[in-house]
C-alpha cells in the first residue's frame, strides 16, 4: 500500500519534474531556435558568479551557461517574482487571480495519463511508467486539455477590461472550434486500435503491418495526424493560432497581468506545447516505442538480432519519447515562428470547413477500412 | 399582407439587450507606434465606425522652419519621415535651390538619385516587414532589418550617419560618395535581394499572408484621388502616378524604371506594389552609378562658378526701389542699420555653399563669401517668391511649399505629407472591416509619426 503510494508519488514527481524543466528549457529554445531562424545570436547574457575562491570551476561553468543562454530562465524567474503584483480595479480581483492557476493546473494534471515508458518490475511489482492508469486515458486528457480555457476565459472577463475580454471571447470560440476537430480526428485511432487507453495504444502501435512497417498512427492515421497536430497547435494558442493573444490587434486576455500571474500563463503556454507534443507522440508515433525493439532488445525484420536487458529496453523507450516529444516541440516552434496569423473569421472557416469535415470523412474511410481488413 | 405573422422573437429581443463595444487602440498599443489613436465601434469583432485621431508626435516642423536660417531647416527635415529622411533633405534643398534659381551640378543630382532610391528601399523594407511582423510573421521583419541594415551602412559610409543624416545641402550634397562606393553598393544590392526572393518565397504566396492581405482594406481608384493620396498606395489602387515619371526632377527622366500598379487597391496590391518598387528602386541605383559623372558636388563650393550675371547687383542695373525707403539709423549689430531693406536692394544672393576653408582663410573673397553665410542675419537669401518642389518619397508625394520674403528665413515652410492624406482615408478602408483587418491596412499605410504629425 505504501509502497504503491510511494511509487505513484515518485512518477508523479518524475512527470512534474521533466515537464516543468522541458517548459523552462523551452523558453531558451524558444529564444535560441528563433534567432537561429533570424540569423540572430539570441540570449547570451543572463549569468550570475559565486563570489568565492573555491567556486572558480563553478563559475566556469556558469560563464558558459551564460553564454549560451540557459541561465536566462532562471533570470526570467526572478524577474517575474520581483514585479509588481498588479491587480486592475475594474476587473474581478478573485477570479482575476483565480485564472492563471486554473489555467496551468489543468495543464499539469492532464500530464497524469501520458504513458512515457513500458512497465517495469520494481519491488515485485508491476509498475507502468505512467502517473495514473486510466482506461479512457485520451478523454481524460482531452477534457483537461478543454478544462483548461476556462482559465483563459476567466482571465479575459475577470480583467474588465474590452481588449482582454475579447481574447477571452476568442479563446472560447476557438477553443469550440478546434476542440471538435481535435476529438473527431482521435476516433479514427480510436476506431483502428480499439481502445482508449493510452499505454494499450501505444503497445498496439509496437506491432508491424506486412511484419516491418511499425504501425505507428502516422502510418495508418496519415489524415487524422496531420488535422490533430493541426488542431493540437490550435489548443496551444501559439502562432499561426494566436488569436486569443493577437498581440498587434488584441494584445490579447492577459493584457493586464504582470509579474509571476503572467508567468504562470507563460509557462501554460509552453507546458501546453510539451503536452500537445507528448500526445502526437503516444498517439500518432509510437509513444516510447523503438522501431524493432522488442521486450526483449532488438529484432530485425531481416533477421539480426541485439539482446538487450529489460532495464535498458525500458530507458531506451523512455530516451526515444523524450526524443520524439523535443523534436515535436522543435517542430511547432518552427511553424511557430515561420507563419503569420490567421484572421478571426478565416480561421473558424478553417476549423468547421475544413478540419471538421476532413477528420468526419477520415472515420468514414477509417471504419470501412477497418472493416474490410478485418 | 405586410401583418401576416407576427414576429416571435419580439419578448426575447426586449429581454436581451445588445450594445456595441467601444474600444480604444492606441495611443499605447502595439500596433499603432505609439502615436495614433482609433476609437472604434465594434459589433462582435466587426468595426462600425472608426475615430482616427493623429497629433501624437507634433512637435511644429513648420514653425520651427520659420525661426531660423533655411540651412537650420535641414536637420529638421531628418525627423520627417525618419525611415528615409535622405529623401526629405533632398526635397527640401531642392526646393529653396530652385527658389534661389540655382541648380545642383550634375553628379550632386545622381548621388541625391541613387541615395534617395536606397532610402525608399529601406522605407519599403520596413514598412512590408511591420507589416509582417503585425500579422504574426516576426521572422520575415528580422529579414527585412538585416537587408535595411546593410542599406544603412552604405548611407552610414556617405553620410557618416545612420539615421539623423543631414547629408542635403541647398545646392548639392555635404561629402562626395566614398572610395569603393559602387563595388559596395552593388554586394548590398545583392544582398538585399537575396533577402527579397527569401521574404516573397515567405510571404507572397503563403495561404495565411495572402488571405489576410487581400481584398483588406480596399480602396477604389476614384475614392483614393479625391482623398489626394499619391505614392504605392495610390499605385496599388491601379492609378498610374508617380512624381519620378509625371514631374521628373533630379536626373530621374534619363534612367530608365517602371512604376508598378495594382488592380484592386486592397492590402496585397499595395504590398505587391511595394515589393517591386524596391526592384526598381535597385535597377534606379544600379543605372545611376553607371552614368554618374565626375565633377563637383556642391555648386559654387566644388569650383563651379556661378556665372557673374547672376550676381549683379540690382542697384547697378538702375533697380534701386528700394533704396530710397532706407532710413539710416546707426545700428550695432553686424546685421547693419539697412537689414530690414536687404530684400528690396541687394542683389538675389545665389551663393549657398560655404567656400573651402583654404580661401576663406587666404583671400578676402572668400572670407566674406563665409561671412555672407554664417554671420547671424546672413546667410542664404533667395528673392521673393514661393516654391512647391515635389519629390516621390518612399509613401507618396512629399512636397515642400517653401515662401521667401526676401530674407534669410523662411517665411513659410509648408510639408505636404504623403500618409496625412492616407490616415485621413483611413476609417474608410476600415469600417465594415473585421478588427483584425485594422492591423494590415494600418501596415500598408506605413504611418510615419514624423512626418504625419510634424
Amino acid at each position: 500500500m505504501w509502497t504503491d503510494l510511494l511509487i505513484k508519488l515518485a512518477l508523479a514527481g518524475i512527470v512534474l519534474f521533466a515537464v516543468l524543466n522541458l517548459a523552462g528549457i523551452q523558453t531558451w529554445l524558444e529564444r535560441k531556435q528563433s534567432a537561429l531562424m533570424q540569423d540572430r545570436v539570441g540570449a547570451n547574457r543572463a549569468v550570475f558568479y559565486l563570489p568565492w575562491r573555491w567556486a572558480a570551476p563553478i563559475n566556469w561553468v556558469l560563464r558558459k551557461l551564460g553564454g549560451v543562454g540557459l541561465l536566462h530562465a532562471l533570470a526570467d524567474v526572478i524577474k517575474l517574482l520581483t514585479k509588481e503584483d498588479f491587480i486592475p480595479s475594474s476587473g474581478a480581483p478573485f477570479l482575476f487571480t483565480l485564472a492563471p492557476w486554473i489555467s496551468v493546473f489543468f495543464a499539469l494534471v492532464a500530464f497524469a495519463a501520458i504513458p512515457f515508458g513500458d512497465s517495469l518490475q520494481l519491488f515485485g511489482r508491476t509498475v507502468d511508467l505512467q502517473v495514473a492508469h486510466i482506461d479512457p486515458a485520451l478523454l481524460y486528457v482531452l477534457a483537461l486539455a478543454s478544462l483548461g480555457v476556462y482559465g483563459v476565459i476567466l482571465a479575459g472577463m475577470g480583467s474588465g477590461t474590452n481588449l482582454s475580454a475579447l481574447g477571452g471571447l476568442r479563446a472560447a470560440s476557438q477553443m469550440l472550434a478546434y476542440e471538435i476537430a481535435l476529438g473527431v480526428s482521435l476516433i479514427g485511432v480510436v476506431v483502428w486500435f480499439g481502445t482508449l487507453d493510452l499505454q494499450e495504444l501505444i503497445r498496439q502501435q509496437g506491432t508491424y503491418l506486412f511484419g516491418w512497417i511499425p504501425q505507428w498512427g502516422v502510418v495508418v492515421q496519415p489524415v487524422g495526424c496531420l488535422v490533430f497536430m493541426t488542431a493540437a497547435l490550435a489548443e496551444t494558442k501559439r502562432v499561426p493560432f494566436d488569436l486569443p493573444e493577437g498581440e498587434p490587434e488584441i494584445i490579447g486576455y492577459f493584457v493586464e497581468y504582470s509579474g509571476m500571474k503572467f508567468g504562470l500563463f507563460f509557462l501554460t503556454d509552453f507546458v501546453e506545447t510539451v503536452l500537445v507534443a507528448a500526445l502526437t507522440t503516444v498517439i500518432f508515433f509510437g509513444g516510447w516505442q523503438v522501431p524493432y525493439l522488442g521486450p526483449h532488445g532488438f529484432a530485425f525484420p531481416w533477421g539480426g538480432a541485439i539482446e538487450l536487458s529489460r532495464l535498458t529496453v525500458v530507458l531506451l523507450g523512455v530516451g526515444a519519447f523524450t526524443l520524439k516529444v523535443s523534436f515535436f516541440i522543435w517542430l511547432f516552434m518552427a511553424i511557430r515562428w515561420t507563419l503569420p496569423r490567421f484572421r478571426y473569421d478565416q480561421l473558424m472557416a478553417l476549423g468547421w470547413k475544413g478540419l471538421f469535415p476532413i477528420s468526419l470523412a477520415n472515420i468514414g474511410l477509417t471504419s470501412l477500412l477497418r472493416v474490410l481488413v478485418h | 399582407m405586410s401583418d401576416t405573422h407576427v414576429l416571435p422573437l419580439e419578448p426575447h429581443t426586449r429581454s436581451t439587450e445588445t450594445r456595441h463595444m467601444f474600444l480604444n487602440i492606441g495611443p499605447s498599443h502595439p500596433a499603432m507606434h505609439g502615436i495614433i489613436q482609433i476609437t472604434a465601434e465594434l459589433d462582435g469583432e466587426r468595426l462600425l465606425a472608426t475615430d482616427v485621431e493623429i497629433g501624437y508626435l507634433h512637435r511644429g516642423f513648420e514653425k520651427m522652419c520659420e525661426l531660423g536660417p533655411y540651412n537650420n531647416a535641414i536637420p529638421y527635415t531628418d525627423r520627417l519621415n525618419y525611415v528615409s529622411p535622405l529623401i526629405n533633405n533632398f526635397g527640401y534643398c531642392w526646393a529653396v535651390e530652385r527658389l534661389m534659381g540655382i541648380e545642383a551640378p550634375e553628379r550632386c543630382q545622381y548621388i541625391r538619385v541613387i541615395l534617395s532610391e536606397i532610402s525608399r528601399i529601406t522605407d519599403h523594407l520596413t514598412c512590408v516587414g511591420a507589416s509582417a511582423m503585425e500579422l504574426g510573421a516576426f521572422t520575415v521583419f528580422l529579414y527585412m532589418i538585416k537587408a535595411r541594415e546593410v542599406l544603412w551602412e552604405l548611407i552610414e559610409a556617405v553620410a557618416g550617419a545612420r539615421l539623423t543624416i543631414s547629408y542635403g545641402r541647398v545646392g548639392g550634397v555635404k561629402a562626395d560618395l566614398p572610395e569603393g562606393f559602387a563595388q559596395r553598393t552593388h554586394a548590398a544590392l545583392e544582398e538585399v535581394r537575396r533577402v527579397l526572393i527569401e521574404c516573397d518565397k515567405l510571404l507572397t504566396r503563403n495561404r495565411i499572408f495572402v488571405d489576410r492581405m487581400q481584398g483588406t482594406g480596399v480602396i477604389s481608384k476614384e475614392l483614393a484621388i479625391s482623398y489626394g493620396i499619391t505614392g504605392p498606395f495610390l499605385r496599388g489602387s491601379g492609378v498610374n502616378y508617380d512624381v519620378r515619371k509625371a514631374y521628373p526632377y533630379f536626373v530621374y527622366d534619363r534612367l530608365q524604371f517602371d512604376v508598378p500598379l495594382g488592380s484592386t487597391g486592397d492590402n496585397y496590391d499595395r504590398y505587391l506594389v511595394r515589393m517591386e518598387e524596391m526592384e526598381q528602386s535597385m535597377r534606379l541605383v544600379e543605372q545611376a552609378l553607371k552614368q554618374i559623372p565626375a565633377g563637383p558636388i556642391l555648386v559654387d563650393g566644388g569650383g563651379q562658378a556661378i556665372p557673374a550675371a547672376a550676381m549683379v547687383d540690382l542697384a547697378k542695373l538702375g533697380q534701386t526701389g528700394g533704396m530710397k525707403r532706407v532710413n539710416v539709423v546707426t545700428d550695432p549689430t553686424l546685421g547693419g542699420s539697412t537689414k530690414s531693406f536687404h530684400c528690396g536692394i541687394n542683389a538675389p544672393e545665389r551663393r549657398a555653399v560655404l567656400p573651402p576653408k583654404e580661401d576663406t582663410y587666404g583671400n578676402i573673397e572668400g572670407l566674406m563669401h563665409h561671412f555672407k553665410l554664417v554671420m547671424m542675419g546672413h546667410g542664404i537669401r533667395p528673392p521673393q517668391g514661393e516654391v512647391y518642389a515635389p519629390v516621390e518619397g518612399a509613401n507618396g508625394e512629399l512636397g515642400f511649399y517653401v515662401v521667401s520674403d526676401g530674407s534669410d528665413r523662411p517665411y513659410r515652410v509648408r510639408v505636404r505629407p504623403p500618409c496625412f492624406t492616407i490616415m485621413a482615408a483611413l476609417p474608410d478602408l476600415l469600417i465594415g472591416g473585421m478588427l483584425a483587418d485594422l492591423v494590415p491596412t494600418f501596415g500598408s499605410v506605413n504611418m510615419i509619426g514624423g512626418e504625419l504629425d510634424r
